[in-house]
């Protein structure tokens, strides 16, 4: 099994140092020599770190974003009592069930009309807005942090602000760095809603740009093809190998609520 | 002592401005859209009920909601069939196999990758006349002709069905190998002691505890295969060819507002998805539950 997971990467790597008539002309797993010659035709059709670059940008923003003010807004339902928070928590979590594509052309027009269009805030800024992970970091703060801290650090005179910011966020810290990498995988993968509100070549993400990159007269280089897909592929993988003991974990923690 | 509660509104005040605005009005927008004929630009007239009939009618759309569905379900029985024998066998407590960290690892890594870059990547592989897959299985003599695998309607389909497994089997694992980790030792032990075979520690024990488990991964497994979009678009540039065999309903929905600017068909398209989902959720929770509640208590 792990073999089959390996294969599709492995001829993608082998191909990618081949020339376009090696791969024409059939299929070996000895790496050829045109390494080169294929990121060269590549980097002259599309920029690929350009791509990287703008993924990343937007994705360390968004899970920036919405750790910070997820733990705010599950902070503020844990701990304070106001008229309509039942009501408030109730209808986050029924919307909550909404798929995202009910959205899609209504987050099209209302951007439109913004004439934020083509930019990256419609991309970046609804993560400030993330029931789930709200719903999560409140399960998980109600359990951890006990009242009598709160009463404590008012009595010495602490704001409000200087509470959360204080006392509660580093208590949050493993449920937001849980939930900050499913928001980054989230983001980075994310496909139509970038391909709906961007134009300008040069502010596509990483995937919109894969998909751009099979449009154009870079598909007819197979080399280069899988260069691409390659240079796409490997950086994560490679993090991956770093991360992956949290990943897997954080997984496990977010279906499984005991 | 002064009320400290108005400052529950302070912190949750940042969360409800961009909800109001980036989620629940385009929400509502849409709603307006599905019975309007707006083209995405001049007014938007009111239609009443014609695009919700014209839905109901849309063969297209009765096509897409069944190519979405074959898709998914020979992906989930796949996804899920891989995912409970690896974990019978990782869990086994008589083999006792070790560096299950590693195969997690192994298994989940085709999940992280960029969508767009997996749908390429087969893209290319799966070439019919310059595809490696095409040409291993030639030299190998398995096919004596290349196979087009993504013209014919079975095999584009299928195609598809077996990338999403590559993509998901290894999450579907993780989850499922969290589920049996939970189960208390004890189960397995006694099972052990009563002589108890493999297969049926496995369909008497670790299946029914796993219910919810497995109630999980479904239903968030279809919520999204229901919604499947970027690899058929990507595979097939945006046309879901071949006979339409790869068109599902977001790329129709897809397709329906951003191409032939009907956005408020398309909103009509988002709301029918959106019934759908639900109506198949439900079913699946009471497939899964009623069956229980007719059961007469022990006591």
């Amino acid at each position: 099994m792990a073999i089959v997971c390996f294969i599709p990467f492995l001829m993608m790597l082998v191909n990618a140092t081949r020339s376009n008539e090696a791969i024409l002309s059939g299929f070996t797993l000895i790496p050829g020599s045109s390494l080169v010659e294929n990121y060269q035709t590549m980097m002259s059709y599309i920029n690929i770190w350009a791509g990287f670059k703008n993924s990343l940008i937007i994705s360390v923003l968004v899970t920036l974003l919405s750790g910070y003010f997820s733990a705010l807004t599950a902070y503020g339902f844990a701990f304070y009592i106001f008229k309509g928070k039942n009501a408030m928590f109730i209808f986050m979590l029924v919307m909550m069930m909404v798929p995202g594509q009910l959205g899609l052309i209504g987050f099209y027009e209302l951007s439109k009309n913004l004439g934020i269009l083509d930019t990256y805030i419609p991309l970046i800024v609804p993560a400030v807005a993330s029931p789930f992970v709200v719903f999560f970091l409140r399960q998980y703060i109600t359990t951890t942090l006990h009242p009598s801290l709160i009463e404590a650090a008012r009595i010495d005179g602490a704001s409000e602000f200087k509470i959360f910011h204080t006392i509660a966020i580093p208590i949050m810290m493993p449920a937001i760095a849980t939930m900050s990498i499913f928001t980054f995988i989230g983001s980075w993968n994310n496909y139509i809603l970038p391909l709906v509100v961007l134009f300008s070549p040069e502010k596509f993400t990483l995937p919109v740009l894969m998909g751009f990159l099979k449009g154009s007269q870079v598909a007819q280089n197979l080399g280069s093809m899988y260069l691409g897909i390659a240079i796409s592929v490997v950086p994560i993988m490679v993090a991956f190998l770093f991360l992956s003991k949290y990943i897997v974990n954080s997984i496990s923690a977010g279906s499984i609520k005991e | 002592m002064k009320n400290l509660n108005r400052y529950g509104y302070y912190f949750i005040a940042p969360f409800w401005i961009i909800f109001l605005v980036f989620s629940i009005y385009p929400v509502a927008l849409t709603f307006y859209y599905s019975f309007t004929n707006y083209t995405g630009s001049g007014e938007a007239q009111i239609v009443g009920l014609a695009n919700y009939k014209r839905l109901l009618t849309d063969t297209y759309f009765v096509e897409a909601f069944f190519n979405t569905w074959k898709i998914w379900g020979v992906n989930f029985a796949l996804q899920i069939g891989l995912a409970l024998i690896l974990a019978m066998i990782f869990s086994d407590m008589r083999l006792k196999l070790k560096g299950i960290a590693f195969f997690r690892s192994i298994f989940y890594l085709p999940n992280l990758i960029t969508i767009s870059s997996v749908a390429l990547l087969f893209g290319i592989l799966l070439d019919w006349q310059h595809g490696s897959l095409n040409m291993m299985l030639l030299k190998l003599g398995v096919i004596s002709d290349p196979i087009n695998w993504l013209n014919e309607p079975t095999s584009a389909q299928l195609s598809v069905s077996l990338i999403l497994t590559w993509m998901w089997f290894g999450h579907s694992f993780i989850v499922v190998m969290a589920g049996v980790s939970g189960i208390s030792k004890d189960y397995y032990e006694a099972a052990l002691i009563d002589g108890a075979n493999r297969w049926q520690t496995f369909t008497k024990i670790t299946i029914p505890l796993l219910k919810p488990i497995l109630l999980y991964i479904m239903i968030t497994s279809l919520i999204g295969g229901l919604q499947l979009f970027d690899l058929p678009m990507l595979l097939t540039d945006g046309i879901g060819s071949p006979d339409g065999s790869l068109n599902t309903m977001v790329l129709y929905l897809y397709n329906q507002a951003f191409k032939y600017n009907n956005y408020g068909y398309a909103a009509a398209v988002a709301y029918g998805l959106f019934v759908i989902t639900l109506i198949f959720s439900a079913f699946i929770f009471k497939g899964m539950y009623g069956k229980e509640r007719k059961q007469p208590r022990q006591v």
